[in-house]
């Protein structure tokens, strides 16, 4: 059964989302959430790792309209990644069997 | 009905009060006859030292109440060898006696298996 997975930590500080790279698995979901959304950026240096995840392990990949848009974002982030706002989130939650938090 | 709940442990211990309130949170549902899994993953592998003495410290040693846990029935202890292997640490040298080591794989099989998640 397939899991979400939330991250809301930058990759430029800290090893949250690499973390969680390596424990997703195909048909899961990685939703990138308050300054997790950081990880969105071409430059992240899990920018590679997060593409792989996406083209080669069919993974979902996701990050937070509103967060982004707090951030100045919106227009600088990876085009391999989907942004969903609140109501997507709650979606998201909804499609997979658990939510793993990762902080 | 017992559920599947497994407890991902990912900080270190005293520096915040996440460690020892995870254990509150286990201990908690391990009461209510839940089937319970504890993984030490990143960080949390710290909690798993000898010797911790926070003497100096408000607090009491982690190490000595998470080896409690299979007085509640808590049996099914796993650690990310990875999160041990990059922090210079062995399974051999870690205060809590049948830890399972897990890889990365063998966590997302672990996660997949399970009815509910909860992150410490």
């Amino acid at each position: 059964m397939s899991t979400l997975h939330t991250v809301n930590k930058s990759p430029f500080a800290q090893q949250t989302l690499t973390s969680c790279i390596n424990i997703c698995r195909a048909g899961d979901a990685l939703l990138l959430i308050e300054d997790g959304v950081y990880g969105a950026l071409p430059s992240a240096p899990t920018a590679q790792a997060l593409k792989a995840l996406v083209n080669d392990r069919k993974v979902h990949l996701f990050a937070l309209e509103p967060d982004l848009q707090a951030r100045g974002l919106n227009d600088r982030i990876s085009d391999w990644v989907k942004v969903v706002d609140y109501s997507g989130f709650v979606q998201l939650s909804t499609e997979h069997k658990t939510v793993q938090s990762w902080y | 009905m017992s559920r599947k709940v497994l407890f991902t442990l990912r900080h270190a211990p005293y520096g915040s009060a996440i460690a020892r309130e995870a254990l509150d949170a286990l201990l908690a549902t391990a009461v209510f006859g839940q089937d319970i899994s504890v993984l030490f993953m990143d960080d949390g592998v710290f909690q798993l030292l000898p010797e911790q003495a926070p003497g100096g410290l408000p607090q009491k040693t982690l190490s000595s109440s998470l080896s409690a846990l299979p007085l509640y029935d808590v049996e099914k202890l796993y650690v990310h060898a990875p999160s041990l292997e990059a922090r210079g640490l062995t399974r051999d040298e870690l205060a809590l006696d049948g830890l399972v080591s897990l890889s990365s794989e063998d966590v997302a099989t672990l996660f997949s298996e399970q009815d509910h998640l909860l992150s410490f």
